[in-house]
């Protein structure tokens, strides 16, 4: 009983040592944004390597999660004879929730994992250390960058997974059940409000983005520096962005959308 | 830099002590590193020659005990402090630690980018030139993936002298390379200390080569410094265990064998 007692304390003490390492490693990061500002070619690189390169996943993924939308929103409101706000219901859908959401679990298995172990290759490899005997200090040059580029690039693609998602539920409801095209669109028009439901996703991307890209950043320059550390830090970024992401969207949700 | 300076060591290590957990790595340690010269740190594997790097290089920090580096005391230098002292410190990692997304040009030019407002025009003589020392100048546009050991190793000695530093601390430069490469960095690393006239640190447990070059050695064990002088008196050295070491004997005062019980015993016992 004891011992079992024993172990949970230290199971705790050493989850709360790891968050507050955490947090002192993002004010140091956030420390070397403002000089970023000189240099904007660092940050452009990692928005392609971070953004760019996870164009293709996001815009199949959000075609596909369109589609489907498409078809089980038809089958359950045809059933009321509101097929016609199959627009609405899409729309609403993608924008509040599966845009930013998805796109932030897609995030965190491309990118996020691609950060990490980046990063944990460079510190596994000494490449963190020389830069440190060099008198560049590698969180401003390297980690800054990659956080900031994060940030900037997960609004972004959820917007691309929405606006990719929508055309997708347009393909399937208009083109194929042949619900009519005009209802589709000017029931969006007129249902989805710009301030309550897309700048509430926005915020949630923008909020998702942070998340994901602290946790793959921190992972990545905290890794244990040998092949199975990194292997290691890599899976924790995955899951641990999953968990994070979908913990935060039940918060975020309940105060915007709570009344 | 003041007169007084000139003949004082440039760094100095007094009483450092630190320990790994329960691992004593140093346990009051002074070494004297003079000026201009190529000083030697050997000892077995495991013994923290690393660890002294990294405390010289402001990088870990001693449980006791002070460093100086010039004339500063590196554990009380404020981060800015650190890093200016850093862009006048050069250092060779083993692995070479070169950035792998960067070509060979670019690496040598890194600290120059970040430190130096220079042109690029000016940056390109400069890299050419420290490529040129090394031998490399032809290799400019490759990958460090595309290099060998020895090759690597060479271009972030090109990397390290970039600034024209006091001083290149070596982190064992001739492990793992082969004869030709190894003939290749000892030939560099003197001739480097003569033209640049820098302070030239080696970290190794090479025997050959580092007393070929090196103009005085301490030899550390066990958190303790167990002899040092120049390499010829070592080499005739009859302490135990610097004759030990310096002559690769098998047996002596650190035993061939790991402590076990007795031996016949052992075998009688049966498992369990």
């Amino acid at each position: 009983m004891l011992t079992w007692l024993a172990r949970l304390g230290r199971a705790g003490l050493s989850f709360f040592e790891r968050l507050g390492r955490g947090h002192l490693f993002l004010m140091q990061v956030l420390a070397g944004v403002p000089g970023l500002l000189l240099r904007p070619r660092l940050v452009i690189q990692q928005i392609y390597s971070v953004g760019v390169l996870s164009l293709v996943i996001i815009v199949v993924s959000g075609l596909f999660v369109g589609m489907v939308l498409g078809l089980q929103g038809y089958n359950t409101l045809a059933d009321f004879g509101a097929a016609e706000s199959l627009g609405v219901m899409v729309a609403l859908s993608l924008v509040r929730e599966l845009g930013p959401v998805v796109t932030a679990l897609l995030f965190g298995g491309r990118a996020g994992s691609a950060l990490t172990a980046e990063i944990g290759l460079m510190k596994a490899t000494e490449q963190l250390s020389g830069m440190e005997m060099m008198a560049v200090d590698p969180l401003r040059r390297v980690i800054a960058p990659r956080f900031v580029a994060g940030v900037i690039a997960m609004p972004l693609l959820a917007a691309i997974f929405s606006a990719v998602g929508v055309i997708g539920g347009y393909f399937v409801g208009v083109g194929l059940l042949g619900v009519d095209d005009g209802a589709f669109w000017s029931q969006m028009q007129a249902r989805v409000d710009w301030n309550k439901d897309v700048i509430n996703g926005v915020i949630k991307s923008l909020a998702f983005g942070l998340v994901a890209t602290w946790i793959a950043v921190y992972e990545g320059y905290d890794a244990t520096p040998t092949a199975e550390g990194v292997s290691r830090a890599t899976t924790r970024t995955v899951v641990h962005t999953a968990l994070a992401v979908l913990g935060l969207d039940f918060v975020l949700t309940a105060l915007m959308f709570g009344e | 830099m003041s007169q007084g300076r000139e003949n004082q060591p440039l760094i100095e290590i007094r009483g450092l002590r630190f320990k790994r957990g329960a691992r004593v790595i140093f346990d009051g340690v002074d070494i004297d590193i003079p000026r201009g010269k190529v000083t030697a740190i050997m000892g077995p594997s495991g013994t923290g020659k690393t660890t002294l790097l990294r405390m010289i290089g402001g990088q870990l920090r001693p449980q006791a005990g002070r460093v100086t580096v010039d004339g500063q005391d590196v554990q009380a230098l404020r981060r800015g402090e650190l890093y200016a002292l850093r862009k006048r410190m050069g250092m060779l990692f083993q692995s070479g630690a070169l950035l792998t997304d960067l070509t060979v040009y670019d690496n040598v030019a890194f600290p120059l980018r970040e430190h130096t407002k220079l042109p690029e025009s000016m940056i390109r003589d400069l890299v050419l030139m420290k490529l040129q020392a090394v031998g490399l100048r032809g290799a400019r546009d490759l990958m460090p993936s595309e290099l060998s050991g020895g090759m690597a190793r060479r271009v972030a000695l090109a990397r390290a002298i970039a600034l024209d530093p006091m001083m290149i601390m070596y982190d064992e430069p001739f492990t793992g390379l082969d004869p030709i490469s190894k003939g290749a960095v000892v030939e560099l690393i003197r001739k480097i200390n003569v033209a640049l006239e820098v302070t030239s640190i080696i970290v190794s447990h090479d025997v050959r080569e580092t007393t070929a070059i090196s103009d005085y050695i301490y030899v550390l064990s066990d958190g303790k410094v167990m002899g040092h002088g120049p390499p010829r008196t070592l080499l005739e050295s009859d302490a135990p265990w610097v004759r030990q070491f310096m002559q690769g004997l098998p047996d002596g005062p650190v035993p061939f064998h790991y402590p076990a019980s007795d031996y016949a015993a052992d075998l009688l016992a049966g498992p369990g």
